[in-house]
């Protein structure tokens, strides 16, 4: 098994008021079977055992399905490799004596806790101004009344795959969250059951985006590039004319 | 203690609608004015949560992720099982009821089974109508396949991602409410004990993880929707919050702890890889329809598989059980894995794996329909491992996956404490000593859409909790109680890291009371656990202070509850002198190695009573009688 040197500077910050800085660690026995998270694991024992503030870090699942984990490395949202988490992305990508710099997602909506660690709640408010199907509990239809074409169930699936880390806003040059939003918004719209609040559901979660902060989109696409679970460009433009259309309904 | 189960009169299936009509209802003008307090947001707690807001119940709901939608159901991967018979294919209700009774190893409560089949029907329409993507056939009707060891095809899911798209289901019906103002949600906040008042469950003390700040919280009900415990081995596929802490502190304030030692062991796991390693990934069981499993014939034959001839392999689940093959259920499979790598027939580091091939698949199927069915699976392990399983067989190993056991409950999902309630995973209720694959989403369901929002009623409506104050003696007791552990857990300034414990008691529990036991294993873990912990509170360091984000402090919390529970754990097993489902005591098991189970003396349910500080806890016991699933060995050759 391979094992390498790894040197560190990562971003300490006490808390959201705190002022932080990059502080340097050496990381002296990487085995490339290690995760990310795991390497930091490593990193933080050693801390302990010195007698020093382990780095904060959120992280839950390790699987790549919560989206509790996410920061920069070398200003990449979740590291180098493409379509993965940084719980899912493994040190047989690095190599012996590089240097990284690891710092939180920077963005005005998300303002950091501790550490690596920040505050996505605005995510939460986005998805309650319209991210649902108004139905309660009970006296629903049988799930086979209502057919669905395999593509549209496929094209919803692909949508609803976001797990809520926050790269694509990170990565975001505006901090957009249109990619997040653009994602939840084509799940419904694309299912019938999505069909009754569309246009109200595209325009509360909008107004919700922008009144949390996230700024507008120009379409840089580097969210898509980014984005671990391949949530694609188009939900953007289906946010953009279902908000549009929404926007012209409303006048009349 | 008294445990009366409650369970409604009448045949079983009408007893659910007996006990639907028996039930008090309250006045929807008075319901706004019950506070309930769900702790969990996964899909158990998530779907109380939403539904009892929707009923009208002014709700609080915790989690100690940054967001309800983090919740570790998220990672359930395979699927959700409903008695629709969809597929035509034989199934019903009764069977479902059959199938789940019977893969428990006749260790549940028959009546509950039978409600949990009933209701796996509306589940389904329910997710439906929430949005939920389940795959779907050309024609636009749902998609199912059999998993986990089922002879019916009665799985719904969501690519490999069901437990993710139920969840979002559930979470986002929560959203709604916390947007119409109806839930107030608490995230990063972690539940570290339970406020008892005139004998009812009134409250809870939590701390901010944020800013580290202690609050207690009053409410007419307390909901635990707080999860598995798993993770007391250190190495499981639990996310790695999950911790037992909440269910733990109910125990000790008088709630019944049922069957501790049902831990579930997943057959197919990816091995682990080293020292460092922090959790096991699984790899979904529905890998089993068409993958095979096999180890090389010969003990410590290390060449590489593809050079192993077909006579020098070892199919040992198609050879020892030719009707059900490579589908036989988890603990069957678990434990044939580890006997074959007992004797010297592991692969891969360690000897700990065994291969799941897929050759003969990719050759009968073709390589696109095996990429369409398992492509991102295939992908996570070749993420994870480096290799590329369609070139060369996986390995695998067995995993602590799920625990069976948890707080007791009645038939309305109530502890013996009135007024607390406990759903989803943290229970012990529906699955006996094994789990059978897609049941834990159903019985996360179940129990928080359509099972609690209506006993939880009844139990208002009759037991008329009186106003209590969060700032009266009991809540500030207990608060103070936490406050004096932190600071103690804080004083200690030892020299250990909390992992170091955490991985020392996982390790004990894995090799005397994982996948097979023994009295003499588990006398012995008994003596090293209470000494463990004993170093544990004189040598753990926990650095910083208490009023900031302190994740060491969070850990060394849950770790010094799981130094507790495992005690429990080794101490229930010890008592259970039989083997049934996942708990194989090697002094009971038949000629060919199969559980050999004592219903004359062991058809019951174990609820454990805390007794206090060094004190044995007690035992009592709730009987089990079967009356609609005949009593035999599980067979599965
Ligand atoms: C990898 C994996 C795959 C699985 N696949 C399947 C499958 O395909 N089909 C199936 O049926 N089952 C599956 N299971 C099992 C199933 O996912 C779980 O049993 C189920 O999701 C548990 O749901 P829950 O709501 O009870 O708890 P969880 O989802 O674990 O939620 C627990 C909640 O409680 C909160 N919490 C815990 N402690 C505290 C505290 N002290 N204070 C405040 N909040 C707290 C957490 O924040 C969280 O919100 C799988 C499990 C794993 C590990
Ligand atoms: S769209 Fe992609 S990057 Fe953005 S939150 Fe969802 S999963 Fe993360
Ligand atoms: S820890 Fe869950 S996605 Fe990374």
């Amino acid at each position: 098994m391979k094992s390498f040197k790894l040197i560190l500077n990562v971003w300490r910050q006490k808390s959201g008021n705190a002022d932080g800085k990059f502080v340097r660690y050496e990381v002296p026995d990487v085995s490339e079977h290690m995760s990310f998270l795991e390497m930091l694991d490593v990193l933080n024992e050693a801390l302990i055992g010195r007698g020093e503030q382990p780095v904060a870090f959120d992280h839950d699942c390790r699987e790549g399905i919560c989206g509790m984990c996410g920061f920069m490395i070398n200003g990449d949202a979740h590291g180098p490799l493409p379509g993965t988490t940084v719980c899912q992305l493994h040190m047989r990508h690095f190599h012996d004596g590089q240097e990284l710099w690891l710092e939180p997602w920077r963005a005005r909506a998300f303002p950091v806790v501790r550490d690596l660690m920040v505050n996505r709640s605005a995510f939460d408010r986005v998805i309650a101004a319209g991210g649902f199907v108004s139905v309660n509990t009970g006296g629903v239809p049988d799930g086979n009344t209502l057919p669905i074409g395999k593509l549209d169930a496929d094209r919803a699936m692909d949508a609803a795959a976001c797990i809520g880390c926050g790269a694509c806003v990170a990565m975001c040059p505006n901090s957009a969250a249109a990619l997040f939003t653009g994602a939840k918004i084509s799940h419904l719209g694309l299912l019938p059951q999505g069909q009754p609040e569309r246009n109200t559901r595209a325009e509360r979660m909008v107004t919700q985006m922008h009144a949390e902060g996230f700024g507008h989109c120009t379409s840089t696409g580097e969210c898509e590039a980014v984005c671990p679970k391949h949530i694609k460009l188009e939900v953007i433009a289906r946010m953009n004319a279902d908000f549009l259309r929404a926007k012209l309904r409303s006048r009349d | 203690m008294q445990l009366d189960a409650k369970v409604p009169s009448g045949p079983i299936e009408k007893k659910w609608d007996q006990r639907r009509f028996e039930m008090k209802l309250v006045n929807p003008a008075n319901k706004r004015k019950h506070t309930i307090l769900v702790v969990g947001s996964g899909l158990a707690g998530a779907s109380a949560a939403a539904s009892l807001a929707e009923l009208g119940y002014h709700v609080k709901c915790f989690c100690f992720q940054d967001s309800p939608r983090r919740a570790h159901s998220i990672a359930a991967q395979g699927g959700i099982n409903a008695a629709k018979n969809y597929q035509n294919d034989g199934d019903s209700v009764m069977r479902l009821f059959y199938d789940t009774v019977k893969g428990g190893d006749f260790r549940s409560r028959e009546s509950n089974v039978y409600r949990l089949a009933q209701i796996s029907v509306e589940i389904i329409d329910q997710c439906v109508a929430q949005g939920v993507p389940f795959a779907r056939e050309y024609g636009g009707l749902l998609a199912n396949r059999s998993f986990g060891g089922a002879q019916v095809s009665r799985t719904f899911y969501a690519r490999g991602q069901t437990g993710q798209q139920l969840l979002l289901g559930a979470y986002q019906a929560l959203e709604r409410q916390i947007g119409l103002g109806k839930v107030e949600m608490f995230p990063r906040t972690e539940m570290l004990d339970l406020v008892i008042a005139d004998g009812q469950a009134r409250g809870i003390v939590t701390r901010n993880l944020i800013t580290g700040k202690l609050e207690t919280q009053a409410g007419d009900a307390v909901v635990l929707g707080t999860g598995g415990y798993g993770n007391v081995f250190y190495l499981s596929t639990n996310a790695k919050g999950s911790n037992a802490t909440a269910i733990w502190r109910a125990y000790k304030r008088g709630a019944a702890f049922a069957n501790p030692c049902y831990t579930q062991i997943h057959p197919t796991c990816i091995p682990v890889s080293g020292e460092y390693q922090s959790k096991l990934t699984l790899m979904s069981e529905s890998l089993r329809n068409d993958g095979r499993i096999w180890v090389p014939l010969k003990k410590g034959d290390s060449r590489p598989p593809s050079q192993i001839p077909a006579e020098e392999r070892d199919y040992y689940l198609e050879r020892r059980y030719p009707a059900f093959g490579n589908l036989v259920p988890r603990d069957v499979a678990s434990r044939a894995a580890k006997q074959v790598c007992d004797e010297g027939r592991g692969v891969g580091p360690g000897g700990l794996g065994v291969y799941l091939d897929f050759k003969n698949a990719i050759e009968r199927l073709g390589e696109p329909v095996v990429r369409d069915r398992y492509g991102n699976l295939f992908e996570m392990y070749e993420r994870i491992t480096g290799e590329d399983p369609y070139q060369v067989p996986m390995r695998i190993f067995p995993a602590i996956h799920y625990t069976m056991g948890g707080l007791w409950v009645d038939y309305n999902l109530m502890s013996n404490v009135p007024g607390l309630f406990v759903v989803g995973e943290a229970n012990f209720s529906d699955h006996g000593a094994n789990r059978l694959g897609a049941s834990a989403l159903m019985q996360g369901l179940a129990d928080g859409y359509f099972v609690l929002p209506y006993t939880i009623g009844d139990y208002l409506a009759t037991a008329k909790p009186a106003k209590v104050e969060a700032a009266s003696a009991p809540f500030t007791d207990a608060e103070r109680e936490v406050k004096a552990r932190l600071d103690k857990l804080l004083g200690i300034n030892g020299k250990r890291t909390v992992d170091s414990f955490h991985k020392e008691v996982g390790r004990i529990l894995w090799e005397d009371c994982g996948m097979a036991r023994t009295a003499e294993g588990l006398k012995r873990a008994l003596q090293k656990i209470p000494e463990l912990r004993e170093q544990f509170w004189k040598d753990v360091a926990v650095l910083g202070g208490e009023g900031e984000v302190n994740q060491q402090l969070e850990k060394a919390g849950r770790v010094a509850d799981f130094l507790e529970l495992a005690e429990l754990i080794c101490l229930d097993a010890l008592d259970r002198a039989e083997s049934c489902g996942c708990h194989l005591r090697e002094e009971f098991q038949t000629p060919d190695g199969e559980a050999k189970r004592n219903d004359a003396d062991f058809s019951y349910v174990a609820a454990w009573e805390w007794k206090g500080p060094g004190e044995q806890p007690a035992l009592n016991k709730e009987p089990l009688s079967f009356e609609h699933v005949h009593l035999a060995q599980r067979s599965y050759k």
